[in-house]
């Protein structure tokens, strides 16, 4: 099997006193949709946070080995203590659990902001409005239209993020994040407050994404039935401790994980 | 029925403003030859000014409130189809022309006096764009801007006076310097937003100006220096209102320069981080844009022009001391920045003339400037909170991926 393209190892995070994190050990492999599920407070925002740069873990690896493209060999690098926009130039991009568009500008510059870290013209570019400038904006627009296009937003390109429908906006995300060219995607539930026509909408959005774009998925998700339903393998958090990991099928019969779901059977008469 | 409890609000409101002037308004003790005097007509007029006011102001924030996003749609859609006409070829152009044309013949139609107004309203829209950039779009609050501009008028002052260096060679000397400053100013407070940032900005003004004012030996402190040149003009002499018409057309040529450049900025791709970094920073930095070096942009290329305008400022008054560089000059660049709109060119440039214009030709009220200053902010603040003239995002043109 080829090298994972994202290796954690013993990642640990304290915050102070505290353990958000302990010795955690996930591993994807190219094309793969990975869930990450637990319990509220089991640490799983934090993991995302440790790997997309925002927190700088305590201890652990994150080794990341870009899928080979363009010919290009590639190698292994291990990426913590990188700020967030140099993990996303990585090729990891992310979403957030609370939207967070740019609500004041489009849809369209919303996208476009993704295309930043791919793009080079500076400020005397942006002045003098050069040959190669005035190219690689154009390229830009057509890039982020043709992403919205794939993901079903091209209708509201000219809008204000601000005023797109909940699901849309949580779409408007994702394309964002596919503009920064990623090979990893890091989705923080997706489906949080979308109601079941949306979900299922978004079922088919993740696999499509997955299968064209060759883009791996990694998602933390509540909706058991989109994660079972989307997932190749499933890792379980507790506690800041992976508690299990199997496919679908493993996890939903495995008793550690129904145990912390919905507590220990307690013997009342004993 | 709504009218009545309106005006049952506006009377109280009138009753509750008489009794509070009552003593100031009213009353009057002449203490020489011991007498009270009543002024009870005083009471009259402060009754039904207050109930006029309160009523008015309570008649359109129920307008604005009711018809909430009917009325505010309303004004957008006419400043949105202004700018259609404006983007029109058939209207933008002769509206380019009549404009140039006026600008073009101000200076001969006008008196000196006229003339040299205009010359600080322009350096306040050249300012105002500038720190359009830091406040507008990068959404960082800075309230010592004035700090870049000292720079600036200090760099051509000092090496005016030492070394007699020309107004054109400090000129880009200045804005670089002001760029430096920016960015020693930017490095500290990367971390900052909002009210910390603001507060550490104000105290980076006011260690500028002290300095100012207290190193003697190096900007000879509070008596400042006189005798700075004049910008040349290839060498050749001109009259008293030939030096204030060609600083007039110099200020006209930095103006549309700065709305040149800024403009380009705006619709960059460094343009777009900078909003994208006001919008949201964690987002912002999640999408792979370099959050210090995004920064520190911004407040360099802000800077620079301040700093611009720094040296055309002390060319234009030849003598330049710390007490020009207070903080009330930042509170005023800022609130035309405020005031024109966030971000939006046209509504800074139509803020500083009017901002600056206005006492001016109201000297009679002079007495009463801030008071209706104040009143202007407030009213503005409530009733339009984005600015005379919103910015409108910009559509792009795109190709359609092909089917």
């Amino acid at each position: 099997m080829a090298d994972p393209i994202l290796n954690v190892q013993n990642l640990t995070m304290d915050f102070g006193g505290l353990r958000a994190l302990d010795h955690v050990n996930i591993d994807i492999q190219q094309n793969e949709i990975i869930a990450l599920i637990g319990p509220n407070g089991a640490g799983k925002t934090t993991f995302f946070n440790c790997i997309t740069g925002i927190y700088t873990p305590t201890d652990g690896d994150i080794l990341v080995t870009a899928p080979p493209r363009s010919g290009a060999a590639s190698k292994t690098e291990r990426i913590n203590g990188l700020k967030p926009n140099q993990v996303t130039e990585k090729g990891m991009a992310r979403t957030f659990q609370n939207i967070r568009l740019f609500p004041n500008m489009t849809v369209l510059e919303n996208v476009m902001i993704g295309r930043h870290c791919r793009t080079h013209s500076g400020i005397l570019g942006a002045v003098f409005r050069n040959r190669g400038m005035v190219k690689e904006e154009q390229a830009v627009v057509d890039t982020s239209y043709q992403i919205l296009e794939k993901i079903g937003l091209s209708r509201f390109v000219n809008d204000l993020a601000k005023n797109l429908p909940y699901g849309a906006q949580r779409r408007l995300e994702i394309a964002r994040a596919l503009a920064t060219e990623p090979f990893l995607l890091l989705l923080d539930e997706p489906a949080a407050g979308m109601n079941p026509h949306e979900t299922r909408e978004l079922d088919e959005l993740i696999t499509r994404i997955r299968n064209e774009e060759k883009v791996s998925i990694l998602l933390i998700e509540h909706d058991m039935k989109l994660v079972m339903s989307l997932s190749d393998r499933i890792f379980v958090m507790d506690y800041g401790k992976k508690i299990a990991h199997g496919t679908p099928e493993e996890i939903r019969n495995n008793p550690m994980v129904i145990k912390a779901y919905l507590g220990e059977e307690c013997d009342v008469e004993g | 029925m709504m009218t009545f409890t309106e005006i049952k609000k506006s009377f109280l409101t009138s009753l509750w403003f008489m009794f509070l002037t009552f003593p100031i308004m009213v009353i009057r003790v002449n203490t020489i030859e011991k007498q009270v005097i009543w002024r009870w007509e005083n009471m009259w007029y402060v009754g039904i000014g207050s109930f006029l006011l309160s009523f008015a102001w309570r008649y359109f924030l129920r307008r604005k409130e009711r018809g909430g996003n009917q009325a505010n749609e309303h004004i957008a859609n006419m400043s949105s189809s202004i700018q259609r006409i404006f983007s029109r070829r058939r209207y933008k152009i002769p509206a380019m022309v009549a404009a140039a044309m006026a600008v073009v013949v101000f200076p001969f139609v006008m008196n000196s006096y006229q003339t040299n107004i205009m010359i600080t309203a322009l350096m306040y829209v050249m300012l105002g764009l500038g720190l359009n950039i830091v406040v507008g779009l990068a959404g960082l609050l800075d309230l010592g801007y004035v700090a870049f501009y000292a720079v600036g008028a200090y760099t051509y002052g000092l090496l005016n006076h030492h070394f007699g260096i020309g107004f054109w060679t400090v000129l880009p000397l200045g804005g670089a310097l002001g760029a430096l400053f920016g960015v020693l100013l930017g490095f500290p407070v990367l971390r900052l937003r909002g009210d910390y940032l603001a507060i550490v900005t104000l105290g980076f003004g006011e260690i500028i100006r002290l300095i100012l004012e207290n190193w003697n030996e190096f900007s000879y402190g509070p008596s400042g220096i006189a005798h700075i040149s004049k910008p040349s003009l290839f060498g050749i002499k001109l009259s008293f209102s030939g030096e204030i018409n060609y600083m007039y057309f110099l200020m006209i040529g930095m103006v549309c320069f700065t709305i040149f450049v800024v403009n380009r900025l705006q619709n960059s791709r460094i343009g777009r981080a900078w909003i994208a970094l006001r919008e949201d920073e964690i987002a912002c930095q999640a999408m792979g844009i370099d959050k210090t070096r995004t920064k520190l942009t911004a407040f360099a290329l802000g800077a620079t022009w301040a700093g611009m305008a720094g040296v055309i400022f002390a060319a234009k008054t030849t003598f330049i001391n710390p007490a020009s560089f207070t903080f009330m000059e930042s509170a005023m660049i800022l609130s035309i920045v405020v005031l024109g709109g966030m971000g939006s060119i046209p509504g800074v440039i139509i803020a500083a003339l009017f901002l600056i214009l206005l006492p001016e030709y109201l000297r009679a009220f002079s007495d009463y400037r801030m008071l209706l200053f104040g009143a202007i902010m407030v009213i503005m603040m409530v009733f339009r909170p984005q600015g005379i003239i919103a910015t409108v995002r910009r559509n792009y043109n795109f190709k359609r991926a092909e089917n």
